[in-house]
């Protein structure tokens, strides 16, 4: 189980929690394994931005990228708000 | 026991002392000298070489160390006429500095031969009793609160993350302070906007984070923008000679205004931005490190990106991440520390925690990659519209 990092616009469709934990040995089975318990989330997870353990997975392989059991998994969508 | 003069001799023949032709020479070459004045510091105020650094001759010992690491770098030293340098130089080279040269005839010779001398700005003593904590600090000193003085930080947002960073700002003498906005200050905002306050509803919100400004600290001046930063008054408003932008804007089209717009212009921008407990910081530096679009190439669709007036947002949090943008301007003016470029700092106020990932440069980006495709404004409603974010 992999820990992943909801960000606060998406945790209505987590029943509010911050943190999941996330069966898969790929981004792209992490994803699927969220979405399968958390339905709300399907089709959103394509706007955020996807780090494993603090890199961005588009200089890794994508959603191909292996994450490791004690990985964190940080999702993370542009934020416009300043006011 | 030896007199004055003869003490003086004797250092005299043991130092290297060059004539101002030679000196004015070497300071033009590639590798040139630290040139170290060693006058007291009223003698300092009147004029100096350029590039002098001063460190008065009672104070050598213990600072040369800080201004110059390397005992093998060359070092040029001066006074007032080339004694009390002799001294130093004699110091120096005692204290292990292996390539030194006395200004033989100081400042006075220089100045008779027609070399430029600068007059440095100082403090006044008022300047000196405010600044008193940031002078005691080595990083800044009397040189980096004179630069914050002369340091120009352009505000795009008087709101939340605008709020504590153009206080901060303003206490620490950044000497011009711009502010782009065109909302005035409403009920709502009291609860996080720390720069307006209760007697200020309806009034035009550059106006209101002028008058705490200036009430602050008259060393500041506000050039207060009361508009909407829009693709027409970009260029205008960013060619004032910004060193740093700092970015709290409420949307979506005016981050990639600010963005593309400062890409352009080569200003850095201190990104920032909020939603209920959470808060993002990074540095976007143009030609070093990602630009927005590099990191975000499409904003997100509205679901994804409520604003604080549809999300809400806990008040404190633009206090925290406000500051932190602060505190990047700041380092980004003075040219000290390590900057958020290339990082992107989270904080959750709720766990509460500070998480860090990495941001690269995308070759690949329209605006700042090797091959940019947009090289000028777009409309910046229509593409987030597009893209399926709102404004």
């Amino acid at each position: 189980m992999s820990r992943v990092r909801i960000p606060p616009p998406l945790r209505d469709v987590t029943d509010g929690l911050q943190e999941v934990d996330a069966q898969g040995g790929t981004v792209g089975d992490i994803l699927d394994d969220l979405v399968s318990r958390f339905p709300g989330l399907d089709g959103q997870l394509r706007h955020a931005n996807v780090y494993v353990d603090g890199e961005d997975i588009r200089v890794l392989d994508d959603l191909e990228t292996s994450v490791a059991p004690d990985s964190t998994v940080i999702l993370l969508p542009a934020m416009a708000g300043g006011f | 026991m030896a007199t004055y003069r003869e003490l003086l001799e004797q250092v005299r023949e043991q130092i290297d002392e060059i004539g101002v032709s030679e000196a004015a020479s070497r300071l033009e070459a590639a590798d040139p000298p630290l040139v170290v004045d060693v006058r007291e510091r009223h003698e300092w105020d009147e004029g100096r070489l350029p590039e002098a650094v001063h460190i008065p001759r009672g104070s050598l010992e213990s600072r040369i160390e800080r201004a110059a690491p390397d005992r093998s770098a060359p070092i040029l030293v001066y006074c007032g006429s080339g004694t009390r340098s002799a001294f130093a130089a004699k110091t120096l080279e005692d204290l292990g500095y292996e390539s030194v040269s006395n200004l033989d005839g100081g400042i006075a010779e220089w100045k008779r031969n027609g070399f430029p001398v600068v007059v440095s700005e100082s403090l006044s003593p008022a300047q000196r009793t405010r600044y008193s904590r940031h002078l005691l600090i080595p990083e800044v000193g009397e040189e980096g609160q004179l630069r914050l003085l002369e340091s120009r930080v352009l505000l795009v947002g008087a709101g939340g993350l605008g709020s504590p960073a153009a206080l901060y700002l303003a206490a620490a003498g950044v000497g011009t302070l711009g502010i782009v906005d065109d909302d005035a200050v409403d009920a709502t905002n009291l609860q996080r906007q720390i720069v307006h306050s209760t007697d200020r509803l309806g009034e035009p919100k550059v106006e209101s984070a002028k008058r705490t400004i200036e009430a602050l600290n008259p060393d500041v001046t506000v050039r207060a923008f009361r508009e909407r930063l829009t693709s027409e008054n970009v260029d205008r408003i960013f060619d004032e000679g910004w060193d740093v932008i700092v970015d709290g804007a409420d949307n979506f089209p005016t981050r990639y205004l600010v963005n593309d717009a400062s890409v352009w212009h080569g200003i850095p921008v201190v990104h920032g931005s909020i939603f209920r407990f959470e808060g993002q910081v990074t540095v976007l530096e143009p030609g070093e490190g990602p630009c927005y679009r590099c990191i975000f190439p499409q904003p997100p669709p509205p679901e994804l990106a409520p604003s604080c007036a549809e999300g809400g947002v806990l008040g404190v949090l633009p206090g925290i991440i406000g500051s932190l943008q602060a505190n990047e301007a700041l380092k980004t003016a003075l040219g000290i520390g390590d900057r958020l470029v290339g990082r992107l700092l989270l904080f959750d106020a709720l766990a509460p925690s500070f998480t860090e990932v990495v941001l690269r440069k995308d070759p690949q980006c329209p605006v700042c990659g090797e091959s940019p495709t947009i090289t000028e404004y777009v409309d910046y409603v229509e593409f987030c519209q597009r893209a399926g974010a709102h404004a």
